[in-house]
């Protein structure tokens, strides 16, 4: 039923309750306007007839009851005042002038401000309303002056026509709009729900419909897609870690066990048991190592260091690696510079940090020549960003193999045989993706300059 | 047995020296939790052969009952334990005021699981697997830890001496030139003296990295720093205890 769950849809629900309010508050406006302009037509017609009163009062003062007589008659044939109401009477109620046939029963008694209808006779038709004051004078006399308070009437029903007016033609646009509205966005979040509902069916593949308006809902899309993205590199990863397992530990457990195996073979002889478990410890050392290096880059990828994060002085950072370092390269007839310029930070993992400049360090040692010289470098670059450098003299890495070497397990052919888990740099690599930072291998002229360039700090 | 024969290099210093400083006490007693026997039968064993007396739990309940009611020199306590944490062991004894020397071992590696059991009380927090020489080092260093007095500012060890305050080395009364990290270097050395003292331990105590450098690194420290102290003298100082790490102690 599409009618149905268009009805329940969270858009057409604020529609329904934005219309309620909207339809509120021309319920009040117009009240408002109702309200004042009734009171300004009353009040103009009290002033009117208190003038009228003040006349007749005058021409009563000057020239008695008759001349009073006279201007009723005159008044109420005036085609001007159509509006005024006259009424002079006996002492027993019967007319003697004026507009009225005969005098109202809402306006026996007292004198004072009265309300009243008139109806006519000829022509029939709905009552008037009208309003009026009235006098007892000497002798019995009652006066009433009064004006006919039709046009009140007919604004109010004006007003009251205008508010259904309103009221129907706001609840019609805000049902349609809300239907056309909610319709739209459910397409658009059931275009969003297909799509989630096939990759829990197993596709994978499956990204979300980006109509290209750079609304709310593409970038919800985008994200999403975006957020899809990152899964499925971490999946890749996964399977890539399960296959880089099965290629560099399979071969060396096994390895192990065939040699465990065969010196069982051989006759039993203490020297040569003691010799292959040595060597059996020291390939599970190997083994140990290279599953340690999988497992820092495991940690650096998942991102759950990211909460951890604190700021780190890169200079001190270098310092020390530089420290741990120096007497290495000396011992290989390398010199290795530091240096420091400003106060490079940055929000990082201590841990990761220290072991990349480590990793790069040792990369740097093993393949630059004696005589060489490896410069490692913490400074801030022209935009605040922090940058760590460690460049070396050795053989460099041509370009088309520098994206391949940050891969897991990439070692270049003609250093297969040096020593190594080869994940040096792909450890390097997964710690610059968890911080943000920019990974450059680059050709320093001769050899390898590698570049960590963090982001932008926050202002604080 | 070559076992036995392996476990007599590793244990050629520490114990050694706790013999002698020890004569005429029992012998230390060390508590192992560990559920997995196997494992915990090997480390009694070699910590048997290291002249310690050794104690097994195989659950968290025995043991926190064995480490309530007997003295011991040291624990060694696994995480991961049928029915309880070794952390939480840790927790309960240390609320107790139980203040016995305490290593954790764990297979989850990590900074923030070794804070984790640092906090929890622990002095010391080894991975799984881990090597029995570095355990071993470890554990000696922990029951050092117990007897050293706090407030030293000169360290002396045979004819070296290294003074805190004015941050200077002399040996038999010349001045020994060193970096500032191959002073820290020494300086631990000379407060675990005549123990075995490993890379890894030097790594953490020294630059506080927790991970494993290329090994090299911290064996060409340690010859620069043992040029620089045994050149001119004829008995060397600082060794190299082979598969396990250094050792720094008075030439006999």
């Amino acid at each position: 039923m599409p009618q149905i769950r268009l009805l329940r849809t969270s858009t057409f629900r604020y529609a329904v309750l934005y219309m309620a309010v909207f339809g509120l508050s021309v319920c009040g406006l117009l009240g408002f306007v109702y309200w004042s302009t009734v009171g300004v037509i009353e009040a103009q017609s009290d002033a009117t007839i208190e003038a009228e009163i003040t006349g007749l009062e005058e021409r009563y003062r000057a020239r008695g009851l008759f001349g009073l007589v006279e201007v009723i008659r005159a008044r109420s044939t005036d085609e001007v005042s159509e509006r005024g109401i006259y009424l002079l009477t006996d002492p027993l109620m019967n007319p003697l002038a004026g507009n009225l046939t005969r005098w109202p029963d809402e306006a026996r008694g007292d004198p004072r401000w009265v309300d009243f209808r008139i109806q006519h006779a000829d022509p029939p038709g709905a009552p008037q309303i009208a309003r009026a004051r009235t006098f007892a004078l000497q002798g019995g006399f009652h006066l009433l002056v009064g004006r006919d308070m039709t046009e009140r009437a007919e604004f109010r029903d004006t007003m009251f026509d205008a508010l259904i007016w309103a009221l129907a033609i706001t609840a019609a646009l805000g049902l349609g709009g809300g239907l056309l509205l909610s319709r739209n966005f459910l397409h658009r979040l059931d275009a969003i729900n297909e799509g989630s509902q096939a990759i829990l069916h197993g596709d994978l593949t499956q990204r979300m419909p980006v109509s290209g308006s750079g609304d709310e809902y593409d970038r919800l899309a985008q994200n999403l897609n975006e957020m899809l993205d990152q899964i499925s590199r971490l999946m890749e990863g996964m399977r890539g870690v399960a296959n880089d397992i099965a290629h560099d530990l399979r071969s060396p457990i096994s390895r192990l066990r065939s040699r465990l195996e065969v010196t069982l073979m051989d006759e039993a002889d203490p020297a040569k048991y003691r010799a292959a478990l040595e060597k059996t410890i020291e390939e599970a050392d190997a083994v140990l190592e290279t599953f340690n290096a999988l497992l820092a880059i495991a940690l650096a990828e998942s991102g759950a260091l990211r909460k951890s994060f604190e700021r780190l002085d890169l200079g001190a950072l270098v310092g020390d690696a530089a420290e741990l370092y120096q007497a290495a390269a000396e011992e290989l007839g390398q010199k290795l510079d530091v240096s420091v310029a400003g106060t490079p930070a940055a929000m990082g993992d201590r841990n990761l940090l220290s072991q990349s400049i480590a990793n790069l360090l040792d990369n740097a040692l093993k393949h630059t020549p004696a005589g060489g010289a490896i410069r490692l470098a913490a400074r801030t670059d022209m935009d605040g960003r922090a940058e760590i450098v460690v460049s070396d003299t050795g053989p460099g890495i041509p370009p088309e193999e520098r994206t391949r070497v940050l891969e897991r397990f990439a070692r270049l052919d003609n250093s297969r045989s040096t020593r190594g888990s080869g994940l040096g740099l792909s450890q390097v690599a997964a710690t610059a993706r968890l911080h943000d930072a920019d990974l450059t291998l680059e050709d320093a002229c001769p050899g390898l300059r590698v570049l960590l360039r963090f982001p932008a700090p926050r202002p604080a | 047995m070559r076992f036995r024969a392996r476990l007599r290099i590793y244990c050629a210093t520490g114990v050694a020296a706790a013999g002698r400083m020890g004569c005429g006490l029992t012998r230390m007693r060390i508590l192992i939790i560990e559920d997995d026997a196997e494992a915990a039968a090997f480390l009694a064993k070699g910590l048997k052969e290291c002249g310690f007396a050794v104690d097994h739990a195989a659950n968290g309940p025995d043991g926190l009952h064995l480490a309530t009611t007997e003295p011991y020199g040291a624990m060694i306590v696994d995480r991961m334990l049928p029915g309880m944490d070794g952390l939480h062991i840790v927790e309960l004894l240390r609320k107790e005021g139980n203040a016995t020397p305490v290593l954790i071992l764990s297979a989850m590696d990590g900074v923030d699981e070794r804070v984790k059991g640092l906090r929890a009380g622990g002095d010391d927090y080894l991975t799984k697997p881990y090597a029995f020489s570095e355990l071993h080092a470890r554990l000696e260093a922990l029951l050092r830890r117990g007897r050293s007095a706090p407030a030293e500012t000169t360290l002396r060890v045979g004819d070296l001496a290294l003074d805190l305050l004015s941050r200077s080395v002399t040996r038999a009364g010349r001045p020994i030139d060193l970096l500032p990290r191959e002073f820290q270097i020494l300086e631990f050395l000379m407060r675990h003296s005549g123990q075995v003292v490993t890379r890894t331990m030097l790594l953490e105590q020294v630059w506080n990295y927790h991970f494993d450098p290329k090994t090299g690194v911290i064996d060409v420290q340690i010859s620069r720093l043992r040029q620089k102290l045994d050149k001119d003298f004829d008995k060397p100082m600082l060794q190299t205890v082979r598969g396990a790490g250094y050792c720094l102690r008075a030439p006999d």
